[in-house]
């Protein structure tokens, strides 16, 4: 992967470890029921683990798929899927609840792994992980190569998810020990808006570039 | 309708919503006891500066007759900024209105004009009963996904089991019956929760036999009212505990839990003691593992002539103060107490919730006493502090003087009018004085009783924090 495409991935990972939705705010909320900074802390790498499931499994199925595949279709598909989801999160004002407020750390990194999946996160890496040339080399063509394929997706989930930790991290210390929860009043901007937005438009990357 | 910036009539904590800007409007729910005409909501203006201050400056009819509007509340309250199921991007803008003795809900959109509101849906009790199982709905909540409406009734002709509906956030329609596993719980009444630790509470009236045609003395000795508290497991929709007050403290009504998040106690008040006519307010909080309650205010009955008192009391010779209505302020240090038998609002001091100190009280109308207004001092008032409710800042507190229609009739034969008063707070030291310069009664809500009242942006009643 080229180093454009490493950065891509980090970006995207910013953006989502930006969104509150995606678990910083829970990691906030659990400190201050505590009254812990520890509790904070301790809640975010399950949520990472989550995440990075979510994507992880949508990522190498990508990249495994297309060593095998005609390049063409999976980008077609994923374009049209990701215009589609993008689409009906936009529109859909159903909202994703999946369990209260006192959660074990695996249960923790559950609800990510749910939020991530309902939100399409893994659907919004297909652009930069389809613009790859096809992974495994002269052995493209044989299922064999598949397991070997899927490392580059899985490496990409893992730069990605790092970035999102991080912002995560820096989002949820500063609302935590800094701004305090008031910021959630004035700041807290329509992310879920947004994100609809940028899965549309992923998917017509894809969509353009795969034609 | 989503934002692009969260309503800024949600705030984080409480602290922060004591902080809010005060209300410009309030709404009250009114009803036609001989459900001749239609119900309806009355607009008033708290605006202290505005010519029109403590008038009814707007008026809006229901659809229907007979539907006898009791509680009422918002579609969307602070609670949607909860970090489990987060949408800060709803809008506080309707009003779920439902009909107690009709169980038909409106739904009232204030944005437009919120001195008209405008009916945009009627879930008709054919959809309640169909989808969730319930009629009679009472108590509305906000919570962070849905709006949870509490009903007294089984759907059909079935008088109970009780329970919870939830309605769609957005489409307003019915989902179905909340409760996944409702143990031994079967009487309804009001609910709230500790949203954080996964808590609701439920509390118990009666069945709509029980209490339709008013109430009924041998039910009432017998002790056959509502007795217990229960809470579930919020998240699980499970009956977790069932705690019995003894069945001599009949009907625990309204649930007042703390506004602080990270507390897990909250009060309830009972109207009346089988034993004594007293009322009491009971404090619910944690055991161990357990929940339990312990007693902490109790209102003895006032001694009366059996000549000035309705039918019922007359055996008694005395007042039962009757508590009907309790609220908490936002910043959980004054419990206020409505004594709808004879006639005082009372405010306690409740910093240490196990030792409530009273602090102030304010006599209108009573059974027996019948203390006027002191802005219309030669005019006797019937009903008493019934409803109340408190502003965010604390500062200024609400009480109108209609129980419900049924029960209004036995405790007040000769009329219960309509009276609608707010009270000054001294949030210092305590203390309640009445505003004379608002005083809504009479002729001015047109002949229907007035309920309960809701201020524009929310009050004490209508919101949940998930931040201390």
């Amino acid at each position: 992967m080229t180093a454009a495409t490493w950065l891509t991935l980090a970006g995207l990972g910013a953006f989502h470890g930006l969104n509150p939705a995606m678990g910083w705010l829970f990691a906030v909320a659990r400190g201050l029921q505590e009254r812990s900074r520890r509790v904070l802390l301790a809640s975010l790498p399950p949520i990472a683990l989550g995440h990075l499931a979510s994507v992880g499994v949508v990522a190498a199925l990508v990249t495994a798929t297309r060593s095998v595949a005609a390049s063409t279709a999976v980008a077609v598909t994923g374009g049209v899927l990701l215009v589609g989801f993008g689409l009906w999160r936009l529109l859909s004002r159903r909202h994703f609840r999946w369990a209260g407020m006192r959660l074990s750390n695996a249960q923790l990194a559950g609800w990510s792994f749910l939020m991530s999946s309902a939100h399409g996160a893994g659907l919004m890496l297909l652009p930069v992980l389809l613009a790859e040339p096809v992974a495994g080399g002269g052995h493209a063509g044989h299922l064999t190569a598949a397991p070997a394929g899927a490392l580059p997706g899985l490496a990409a989930a893992g730069v990605h998810t790092v970035a999102m930790f991080g912002v995560a991290l820096a989002a949820a210390v500063a609302v935590y020990e800094v701004l305090g929860v008031g910021v959630l009043r004035r700041a807290w901007f329509n992310v879920d808006r947004l994100w609809a937005g940028v899965l549309v438009a992923a998917g017509l990357v894809t969509l353009v570039a795969a034609t | 309708m989503t934002r692009w910036t969260p309503d800024p009539s949600f705030y984080p904590s409480p602290r922060q919503a004591a902080l809010a800007p005060a209300e410009k409007l309030a709404y009250v729910a009114a009803f036609d006891r001989a459900a001749e005409r239609p119900d309806a909501l009355a607009v008033l203006d708290t605006d202290p500066d505005s010519p029109e201050y403590g008038r009814v400056v707007g008026w809006t009819d229901l659809p229907h007759t007979g539907d006898e509007l009791h509680h009422f509340g918002w579609n969307a309250c602070s609670s949607a900024l909860c970090p489990t199921a987060p949408h800060p991007h709803v809008e506080r803008r309707y009003l779920i209105v439902p009909g107690l003795r009709s169980s038909r809900v409106h739904v009232y959109d204030t944005k437009p004009d919120p001195r008209a509101p405008k009916l945009v849906k009627v879930i008709e009790p054919g959809e309640l009963a169909e989808r969730a199982g319930y009629s009679r709905p009472h108590t509305v909540h906000c919570g962070p996904d849905g709006i949870y409406l509490s009903a007294l009734g089984g759907a059909g002709d079935a008088d109970g089991p009780g329970g919870i509906a939830i309605l769609d956030h957005t489409t307003f329609d019915v989902r179905g019956a909340w409760e996944a596993d409702r143990g031994p719980q079967h009487l309804a009444y009001d609910f709230w929760w500790h949203l954080n630790h996964d808590v609701l509470v439920t509390s118990e009236w009666g069945t709509p036999s029980m209490i339709e045609d008013g109430i009924v003395g041998e039910l009432l000795l017998g002790r056959r009212y509502g007795h217990a508290i229960h809470f579930w497991d919020l998240a699980k929709r499970r009956h977790v505990q069932r705690v019995d007050l003894g069945d001599a403290y009949q009907m625990p009504l309204e649930l007042r839990p703390a506004h602080d998040p990270t507390q897990t106690y909250g009060f309830v008040g009972v109207v009346i003691s089988v034993e004594d006519l007293s009322a009491s307010i009971w404090l619910w909080h944690r055991d161990g593992e357990e929940w339990a309650v312990t007693k902490v205010i109790d209102i003895p009955a006032e001694p009366a002539d059996p000549a000035d008192l309705p039918d019922l009391l007359k055996p008694f010779g005395a007042v039962p103060p009757l508590v009907t209505d309790i609220d908490l302020s936002v910043d959980d240090r004054f419990l206020y107490v409505s004594c709808w038998g004879t006639g005082e609002l009372r405010q306690y001091d409740v910093g240490d919730p196990f030792h409530p100190v009273l602090t102030g009280s304010v006599r209108l109308g009573g059974i027996v006493r019948r203390t006027p207004h002191p802005g219309f001092p030669d005019e006797p008032l019937a009903g008493g502090p019934q409803m109340v409710e408190i502003s965010r800042d604390g500062r200024r507190v609400y009480v109108s003087n209609s129980l419900y229609g049924s029960w209004d009739d036995q405790f007040y034969p000769d009329g219960v009018g309509a009276w609608l008063a707010k009270l000054d707070v001294d949030t210092e030291a305590g203390g309640l004085t009445p505003d004379a310069r608002f005083f809504p009664h009479g002729e001015e809500f047109r002949g229907l009783r007035v309920h309960q009242t809701r201020l524009q942006g929310g009050d004490a009643s209508s919101d949940s924090y998930c931040f201390p």
